[in-house]
């Protein structure tokens, strides 16, 4: 059809034009809650290296960071805008780009994960249907990143330390994921928001972990490993392997790494989390909610990121608490574990689940 | 706009937030003298015997191996495992006889040895 009138012609024009903004305007509109969202990541992950540093001090009997900013607040910044200045060195018989991209890819991974935690009631980047299975796809990745700086350093330390995160790392999957299957079993969806709906009645007694205390412990377990804390930080013992795939980093390349095992951590406490201790709700039975609380409102929702918040750092604190308790495992005690205790363990947990939802039914 | 876009953005700026730290050496970072054995793989000081990347343990590989069948086989519990009550019970009961097998070629593993390290 050939249009002759003009007019006609500067509708549609005008008209395209509207809908062309109107994207424009809907991309503008996700990038808000997407800056949102990678600004609260860093602050958490500057808590976190403060918390660390306090909480390890105080195990310690030492005193900690104290003279950057009030209580050392300040110190995760001074740390970072130091390692900024470093000097940016590269092996000299490394593979330069896979030794560049490396940490990038680490921190890429587990920065994409944070796209499916519901922080509150609505307070999701994405609610995706198949949200749990996302995590996992994407978690990954991680040990690639490590696996690529590793053999791009061209250093003995750095390729074991790369070695053994892939290994590590895949071994600890299976049950992870088993554990995360019995949990979108019982809750009849792999979305992360319908996870945390499910266990919103009867308070705390409604939890996952009530109904799944073998995948809770199981989940525990494969998730301190993912996140390579001790006693199952042998991809980056000191005294073995030198800090394993970081041997060679310095300058802010160090600091991806730093940064992206803190994310990781705080991603998996998120996910304990919204998988076994009902996310955002308030969890306590009989409690009466003033109208201004309810679910929904302003002052809900800052209460319910409160909550989630408050749930995953008792968990950060556990996890720290843990590094100075348990001695380092060796690689063979490490691959029986994951594959002759938590495998076994996890299938039994999701044969069982599954036999009751079927008699169930 | 689909459910996946916010996704799609969010990889891009992740992609950014983690790809800018790689330049910003370049402009900050201080440039003292180099010289070769600053720049050689550390090995608690002496010079770097031979090449990092010859040999390594077979066992490593053989984990991998390993990794390949339960791996594949979650993936493919994650549709079966959403609406089991949505798929009658002779699915149901499909995927379990699956997930059995799988338990005995896991336990045949087990007892070949292929999972231990001596």
């Amino acid at each position: 059809m050939i249009i002759d009138n003009t007019t006609e012609l500067q509708a549609i024009h005008s008209f395209s034009r509207l809908e062309f903004l109107k994207e424009v305007y809907g991309i503008i509109w996700v990038l808000v809650p997407i800056l949102t969202l990678v600004l609260g990541i860093t602050l958490g992950v500057l808590v976190i290296v403060w918390l660390e540093r306090e909480i390890s001090a105080g195990i310690q009997q030492r005193i900690g960071p104290e003279y950057a900013g009030p209580l050392g607040i300040l110190q995760a910044l001074a740390d970072g805008v130091k390692l900024l200045f470093k000097e940016n060195l590269f092996p000299s018989r490394g593979d330069t780009r896979l030794f560049s991209i490396g940490p990038s890819i680490a921190v890429i991974s587990i920065l994409l994960s944070y796209s499916v935690i519901p922080f509150g009631y609505r307070l999701i980047l994405a609610d995706l249907s198949i949200g749990v299975f996302l995590w996992i796809a994407v978690s990954s990745l991680a040990p690639v990143g490590l696996l690529m700086s590793g053999y791009g350093s061209n250093n003995k330390y750095s390729f074991l330390g790369g070695l053994r995160a892939a290994a590590q790392s895949i071994s600890y999957e299976i049950p992870l994921t088993l554990c995360v299957l019995s949990i979108s079993l019982l809750s009849n969806s792999s979305s992360t928001v319908d996870i945390v709906e499910a266990q919103s009645k009867y308070g705390f007694w409604g939890w996952n972990l009530w109904r799944q205390p073998i995948g809770f412990i199981v989940f525990l377990i494969s998730s301190l490993a993912e996140c390579e804390r001790l006693p199952f930080d042998l991809p980056e013992a000191e005294e073995e392997l030198v800090a394993g795939y970081q041997t060679e980093y310095s300058g802010i390349k160090f600091g991806l790494f730093y940064v992206a095992s803190y994310l990781n951590l705080l991603v998996s406490s998120l996910f304990v989390t919204v998988l076994y201790l009902g996310g955002w709700n308030l969890s306590i039975p009989y409690i009466f909610v003033p109208e201004l609380f309810e679910r929904g409102k302003v002052f809900g929702t800052i209460i319910g990121i409160f909550i989630t918040l408050a749930k995953t750092y008792l968990f950060l604190f556990i996890s720290i608490a843990t590094r100075w308790t348990l001695p380092r495992l060796r690689m063979d005690q490490l691959l029986n574990l994951g594959w002759k205790f938590l495998l076994p363990i996890s299938l039994g947990n999701l044969l069982l689940t599954t036999s009751f939802q079927l008699l169930s039914l | 706009m689909s459910e996946f876009s916010p996704i799609c953005i969010y990889l891009v700026i992740s992609s950014l937030v983690s790809l800018i730290p790689l330049g910003l050496p370049f402009l900050f970072s201080s440039n003292s003298s180099t010289y070769p054995e600053k720049l050689s793989a550390y090995e608690c000081g002496f010079d770097p015997s031979g090449d990092a990347r010859s040999r390594f343990d077979i066992r490593f590989y053989l984990v991998s191996i390993l990794f390949i069948i339960p791996d594949p086989e979650v993936t493919f519990s994650f549709p079966w495992a959403v609406p089991p009550n949505k798929i009658d019970p002779f699915g149901s009961w499909s995927m379990m006889a699956f997930l059995l097998i799988l338990t005995i070629g896991s336990l045949y593993e087990w007892k070949r040895g292929a999972s231990d390290r001596e």
